[in-house]
């Protein structure tokens, strides 16, 4: 294993040093190291953060490797930085069993681009109907502790109970797409003055707080952890705060795109800014930004969702939703925080992290840590070109648009997985 | 010109007076012995049907053909489309086969828009789901203009279900640019949020029939899908026929000059009696027969026919 000595580096935003990263580990930390093995990385108006941890991501493994796989995405998230990643369960088959659970994580293994933790169903199948054996995908080589039906609800307020209360046993928790369905039916795009402009069946605000509303009221009541996926109104926000107010163990993610692209969008009819939840107000945006800083929301999580041309290059309703999110994370971040690198530490390494139980992961630079960190250059700019993305699908909302910050490195338990901006494998 | 139409709002006033006085004109031809002029010969306009609708592919049928263009039906049922066929596909070989014009209907709204991204030629939007309709605002203004001899200031109630209709929106968008005053009513569940903002400020919106009627110029009554009520966006097809259907008592609340207008086909009995709809108020027939001199016009002015 090549030791690396990264030279002039700010760490997490602080004065210029150098880390020796050496068998694994971050060995020492400080101004004028030397090491005649290493190789010697000039990190100069570099910034180092802890490696980035992913809540929610789509791999498409099993199921549909024409819009990514495990590989693919791994890569796509090491070159934004990622050094962790939990795969959502709706592959097909679904992730409600330990033998897929175990498939994704061996094949995350063998990328070796990034920890891959999947994450099990919380249903059999995502409908909504029986509990998925979820001891047994804690209990897998893949160990399990976060469960979602992402994509779908878990609407029955029983079986939500139910779940939230069984995963105690192996502090699990339950990531809740909170959508509630009757209000949602054929829903388009968020309900408003562009939906009613453009003829688009609507997606309430309410349909999605109602169901966060309920949840940490379960969660309170059986006293056990709940995440809210994807939080996309200012509504939801104050649901939220108040539950936190109250000490309800809730925790809470919202999207980059959801802190930067409003419902207009949708104008161009381009199924590129298809997603769901649906893109939202300017208000709501600006509700989500100070949710983030100040803490009601924990984290930002990229819902990253490849999908292939053929379901995205066709009229907008017969479309699927999601965008791409992993290689443009950290730009929007920046973009939308500015240079607050302590905030996004936080936001996305250090609570995610700790959310998902990844040790080792979420952990600032720092000699004997475990050497998962990445490089990021704050001056460069750069324009994204979906042919230039890693992953296999091209359905960003970002085309052409030029944002802040490069991916310089990425390193995972030492070996550099990212140099020059460039995947080493 | 514009090179598509899309849009109730595509057209400036300019535009708009050019297409309804084109329109007039149109309407001479089809007083002739030979209703047939020559100014789209060698063109090639394509009707390009994902919905059934028999009323308004004839209707365009008619005024390609009565301009000398070449015409091609392709409807969704028995072409390759039921294969599977996506829109972009269609679409090049629809640009491979040279198609002028494409005049499109379809379920999912905004596909006339996806369409205009992928072909050359003029697109006209023959209805696109829940979204608009725009020749058949043209054609009512058309209609209100013939009957009322203006469309500046005029008073307009759209009445019934406006969250599903295409017609209300583009009316809404057209007549707002024609200088015409718009009130839109129904029950609240199927008036769209914000529509105003959305569409034309100065629009308003009712949820009293009885009480707009006296003080309108235009009453357009719009097709209620008995469907709707296991929706619950009312109870009953009978509760909606007394709250917002137009019968003779509530007909004769009108001013004397007002009209009764319906984009058809109408369900008699549910959102309109037989009696108003017979009436000389009503202009329904009058619509059919303008929805062809205005959509001559529309193809005439998109492909640059310049002289008639």
């Amino acid at each position: 294993m090549t030791p690396y000595l990264i030279k002039g580096v700010s760490v997490v935003g602080a004065a210029p040093t150098d880390l020796l990263i050496r068998d694994g580990v971050v060995a020492d930390a400080g101004a004028g190291l030397t090491a005649p093995d290493a190789t010697v990385l000039d990190a100069t108006g570099l910034v180092a953060l802890p490696g980035l941890v992913d809540l929610h991501t789509h791999l498409r493994e099993p199921g549909r490797e024409d819009a990514e796989t495990v590989e693919s995405g791994s890569r796509a998230a090491a070159l934004g930085g990622y050094t962790a990643v939990c795969a959502m369960a709706n592959t097909s088959p679904v992730a409600d069993t330990a033998g897929v659970v175990e498939q994704v994580w061996r094949l995350g293994r063998e990328a070796g681009l990034v920890d891959v933790q999947p994450i099990g169903a919380v249903t059999v199948g995502l409908a909504g109907e029986r509990l998925a054996e979820l001891g047994a995908m804690a209990d897998s080589a893949a160990q399990v502790r976060i469960f979602s039906d992402d994509g779908h609800c878990v609407a029955d307020p029983k079986l939500m109970r139910r779940a939230l209360e069984y995963v105690k046993a192996f502090d699990g928790i339950i990531a809740q797409h909170a959508e509630e369905p009757r209000l949602t039916e054929g829903a388009q795009m968020h309900e408003g003055e562009v939906s009613t402009r453009l003829g688009l069946i609507g997606w309430p605000a309410v349909a999605e707080e109602a169901i966060i509303a309920r949840d940490v009221l379960l969660a309170e009541h059986v006293g056990s952890r709940l995440h809210v996926c994807h939080v996309s109104t200012a509504g939801s926000v104050e649901v939220l705060r108040q539950a936190k107010a109250r000490g309800v163990r809730v925790t809470a993610e919202v999207t980059p795109h959801h802190l930067l692209l409003t419902d207009v969008k949708a104008e161009t009819y381009d199924p590129v800014y298809k997603v769901n939840p649906p893109l939202r107000t300017a208000s709501d945006i600006a509700a989500l930004r100070a949710a983030l800083v100040e803490g009601v929301i924990d984290v930002v999580a990229t819902d990253h969702a490849p999908h292939a041309v053929e379901d995205k290059e066709c009229e907008w309703a017969y479309a699927r939703p999601g965008m791409l999110g992993l290689e443009t994370a950290l730009s929007i971040a920046l973009d939308v925080l500015g240079p607050e690198w302590d905030l996004i530490a936080e936001r996305m390494s250090r609570v995610p992290a700790r959310i998902a139980g990844l040790d080792g992961h979420g952990v600032d630079p720092a000699p004997g840590v475990p050497a998962n960190l990445t490089l990021v250059d704050p001056a460069a700019r750069r324009v994204v070109e979906p042919a230039e993305l890693a992953s296999r699908s091209r359905n960003t909302p970002y085309a052409r648009m030029t944002l802040p910050g490069r991916i310089v490195a990425t390193f995972l338990r030492g070996e550099p997985t990212v140099l020059d901006g460039k995947a080493v494998k | 010109m514009i090179r598509h139409l899309l849009s109730g709002a595509d057209p400036d006033l300019a535009t708009a007076t050019q297409i309804l006085d084109t329109a007039a004109e149109m309407a001479t031809v089809a007083g002739r012995e030979v209703k047939k002029l020559p100014a789209l010969r060698g063109r090639t306009v394509v009707n390009l049907f994902y919905e059934d609708s028999t009323r308004t592919r004839i209707s365009f049928e008619a005024a390609a053909k009565r301009l000398s263009a070449d015409v091609i039906n392709f409807s969704a049922k028995g072409s390759s489309v039921a294969k599977g066929e996506s829109l972009k596909d269609t679409a090049l070989t629809l640009q491979a086969m040279g198609a002028d014009a494409v005049v499109v209907r379809h379920p999912a709204s905004g596909a006339p828009h996806r369409l205009a991204h992928w072909v050359d030629g003029s697109v006209v939007n023959a209805g696109d789901g829940t979204h608009e309709h725009p020749t058949q605002a043209l054609l009512d203004a058309y209609t209100m203009r013939s009957r009322l001899g203006r469309l500046a200031g005029l008073h307009v109630a759209i009445v019934g279900d406006v969250l599903h209709s295409r017609v209300a929106r583009s009316n809404v968008l057209l007549l707002s640019t024609l200088g015409a005053k718009v009130t839109l009513v129904g029950p609240p569940t199927l008036i769209p949020v914000d529509i105003a903002a959305a569409l034309a400020p100065g629009t308003l919106v009712s949820y009293d029939l009885d009480a707009v009627l006296p003080n309108v110029d235009v009453v357009m009554m719009l097709r209620v899908q008995r469907e709707r009520m296991n929706d619950s966006y009312f109870p009953s097809a009978r509760e909606y026929a007394r709250r917002y259907g137009l019968d003779g008592p509530r007909m004769r609340r009108l001013p004397d000059h007002a009209i009764v207008m319906h984009p058809g086909p109408m369900n008699r009995g549910m959102e309109i009696t037989p009696e108003v709809a017979d009436s000389p108020r009503s202009t329904i027939v009058e619509q059919v027969a303008n929805g062809v001199s205005v959509r001559m016009a529309v193809l005439y002015l998109l492909l640059g026919g310049n002289n008639l």
